[in-house]
């Protein structure tokens, strides 16, 4: 396994990451630091945005201000909403050169094997991923079929009708406080159309769009998939995101038509000081199929609970989440689905992995409304604790209205066996990368959701994390 | 030619002694079979040699080729040459069985260890393990010689595995890692005859001049597919009595009472 030396070197990407390891870019346009109605018009000024979005952004600034910080769930206290800039608008050039980017990082990116034109963007070397090669022909393809991918911003401008009809609709600015706050100050994010019929075969990947403004913070993501027509959304990657700043809180808004599908796959790995707060929610009609796999590997807090609403007969939601606590971090993860129709089903997956003191709660509702009858839910959510000092708690929630149904709910906690870890170092196999290759089993059922490249990384990810940790 | 050398070893668990004096010596092309009771302490010598933490050595030691191996972890123990096939092996879901034995064969070949380039960098993680395809060719090759079904080679290691599916697996190891020494406890235990007779062959297959057995168990009739050099009788935490095979045929005879009613007083005294 890592030699001595590597240890040392990857302490050392430890301590980087801690600290985020970000760079001076020079924004040609910033809003000062906090929160108000003069900052809201600034942004939309710059962004040249329709009225009508400057006065949604208003109104969420309202419920922002009116709402409190939720009460239960994760510790929030350290937010200081006052010291966040809100809006930096990046410039395609970018001060930092490799050479400047420090040795440790590279190796980490050595070790998850992080394509070469990958690193310069996580690095902070390139404003723009350079995948333009790609991306360009793969366009042609979908702009064939009529399907629209574009970063938000574009979208607004581009499909503004399109935006208009659907923006807000499935998360309301009054939600929750931070879909209130997203609401206010969004910026980039993605905007994808699938029309009727049309199925996406190669998934979309927010990389291939991968700019500073989709690295954002505050990024809003909303996905059309009319009746009949089927796509892959992946977001995200396994290479820890250097972030500048101290608070991530996205919305996700996807409607998914009848008989249509969607699978939204995020992998995340923010640097230990992000507090990642975000709202997922999905409506599904009659028939449709909503697939949300959500990975939560770094960030000094995460609250994310993707819903499903299935709204129509026969509809299907699945959440399958994975969730990875460690020294400092807490994981507040789950899901909610919501039986609005009869004949629904829904499954819920959770596994979380707590070490070092970390903390992985799972959180999650299941609601079967008046009418829905003859629906199936079942939940299954399984923790894996690595030492006596990390935690794990379960907050189910069910909320059952209706006679005929059927509801199943599972949940286990395990620790690494003693067993299983002397059986496999019977073999060969040092002590961390058997606690490794045990955490990378219990994970198994998920990861292997993943499309070939992130399942890969996850698992290179997760041996990443566990080197040095045990004995 | 190594030696394995087991010298006045006593172990405990808890305070409590199991192992209380044992003494044997193992070549390589020996077969050593080490019968006796249920509850003699039989497994944990096999696990103390393999380096189970839960156990405490608290006097003598076990040498192989002259060194001692007790303050080696389990898995160095492996890399040099140790092989423990479990009574009982350990289900971990979600890991396959062959990305299991790529992963473990890596390592005891060596191929972990070395650096991927000049500047001496580990590189991307799991680019040091031994290159795929001639892994997968290696070990479709040992699996159709060792009886073991290739779509086990996807199956989660031993989760879900029949008792007889468990020790063709320990074998399949064994013949994968090619160790200097193995101690297969109760490879034969739990198995009906088909079962037994796959193991047996899977052992005779391997039972090289370059390679030493301790073959724990209880029963006489593995004896029958399997020839030891050597039987020993074992007895609360001690060797009482070492022969050639006719020790075997005469516990076979004489049954575990026997043995109790000779070296019980003995033990006790």
């Amino acid at each position: 396994m890592a030699t001595h030396a590597d240890r040392e070197a990857l302490k050392g990407v430890k301590e980087e990451y801690e600290y985020g390891f970000h760079d001076e870019i020079e924004p040609v346009f910033k809003t000062e630091r906090g929160l108000s109605h003069d900052v809201i018009d600034k942004i939309s000024d710059q962004k040249n945005e329709p009225q009508w979005m400057r006065e949604f952004r208003h109104q969420a600034l309202d419920i922002f201000f009116s709402k409190p910080l939720p009460t239960w769930g994760a510790d929030l206290s350290g937010i200081n909403f006052d010291e966040i800039v809100y809006y930096v608008r990046p410039t395609e050039k970018q001060g930092r050169s490799w050479d400047e980017v420090p040795e440790s990082i590279k190796r980490t990116f050595d070790r998850l094997g992080i394509p070469e034109a990958e690193r310069k963007f996580l690095a902070g070397v390139g404003a723009q991923y350079d995948s333009e090669v790609i991306y360009h022909s793969l366009r042609e393809e979908w702009e064939r079929q009529g399907v629209i991918f574009l970063d938000m911003d574009s979208g607004l401008r581009e499909h503004e009708d399109i935006v208009r009809e659907y923006f807000a609709t499935v998360i309301p600015a009054a939600d929750n406080k931070f879909a209130a706050l997203n609401s206010a100050v969004w910026s980039g994010g993605s905007f994808v159309y699938v029309p009727k019929g049309v199925h996406v075969d190669i998934p979309l990947q927010a990389y291939f769009r991968i700019n500073a403004e989709n690295m954002g913070q505050f990024e809003r993501t909303l996905i059309i998939v009319e009746e009949g027509a089927s796509v892959h959304y992946v977001e995200g990657c396994t290479a820890p995101i250097y972030s500048s700043n101290s608070l991530h809180s996205a919305v996700v808004e996807i409607i998914v038509k009848k008989n249509a599908r969607c699978r939204y796959t995020t992998i995340q790995n923010w640097s230990t000081d992000v507090y990642n707060l975000v709202t997922k929610r999905a409506v599904a009609y009659e028939g449709a199929t909503m697939e949300w796999i959500d990975g939560n590997l770094g960030s000094k807090v995460t609250m994310k609970y993707p819903a499903v609403y299935m709204m129509g007969p026969k509809a299907h939601g699945e959440i399958l989440s994975i969730a990875f606590a460690g020294r400092g971090q807490h994981q507040d993860a789950g899901g909610k689905v919501i039986h609005a129709a009869p004949y629904t089903s829904s499954k819920i997956v959770s596994k979380s992995i707590s070490k070092d003191g970390g903390r992985a709660s799972y959180r999650g509702l299941l609601r079967v409304a008046k009418g829905a009858h003859h629906s199936k839910s079942n939940v299954v959510c399984d923790a894996l604790l690595l030492d006596e000092y990390s935690r794990s708690d379960t907050y189910p929630y069910i909320e059952i209205e209706e006679e005929q149904v059927s509801v199943g709910h599972e949940a286990s906690v395990s620790k690494i066996g003693e067993e299983q870890l002397f059986y496999l170092m019977s073999r060969g196999i040092g002590e961390d990368e058997a606690a490794a290759m045990i955490v990378g089993g219990f994970i198994e059922p998920l990861v292997k959701e993943l499309p070939m490249e992130y399942a890969v990384e996850m698992n290179r990810l997760i041996q990443l994390q566990m080197e040095g940790t045990i004995g | 030619m190594s030696v394995l050398e087991i010298r006045n070893l006593h172990a405990a668990v808890e305070d409590r002694e199991i192992l209380k004096g044992v003494n044997l010596t193992l070549r390589t092309g020996e077969i050593h079979a080490l019968m006796g009771p249920n509850g003699s302490g039989k497994s944990t010598l096999a696990y103390v040699i393999a380096g189970h933490p839960h156990y405490e050595v608290t006097e003598g030691d076990i040498l192989l080729d002259g060194e001692s191996i007790l303050d080696l972890e389990p898995d160095e123990r492996c890399k040099k040459g140790i092989f423990l096939a479990f009574q009982y092996p350990v289900a971990v879901p979600g890991v396959s069985v062959a990305n299991f034995l790529r992963t473990a064969v890596s390592n005891v070949r060596g191929y972990t260890s070395r650096p991927v380039d000049a500047e001496g960098r580990s590189g991307v993680i799991g680019s040091n393990l031994m290159p795929m395809r001639e892994f997968r060719k290696e070990l479709n090759e040992k699996m159709k010689e060792f009886n073991v079904d290739p779509s086990f080679a996807r199956r989660y290691l031993n989760d879900g595995f029949s008792g007889g599916e468990k020790k063709r697996t320990e074998v399949l190891q064994m013949a994968m890692l090619q160790p200097k020494f193995a101690i297969l406890d109760e490879s034969d235990s739990g198995l009906d005859i088909d079962a037994l007779r796959v193991v047996a062959d899977g052992i005779n297959k391997l039972a090289t001049p370059d390679r030493g057995f301790l073959l724990i168990t209880h029963y006489q009739r593995i004896l029958n597919y399997v020839k030891p050099h050597y039987v020993s009788i074992f007895y609360d935490g001690r060797i009482v009595m070492t022969g050639g095979p006719e020790v075997a045929h005469m516990l076979e005879e004489k049954g575990y009472s026997w043995v109790e009613r000779e070296f019980g007083e003995a033990v006790t005294a």
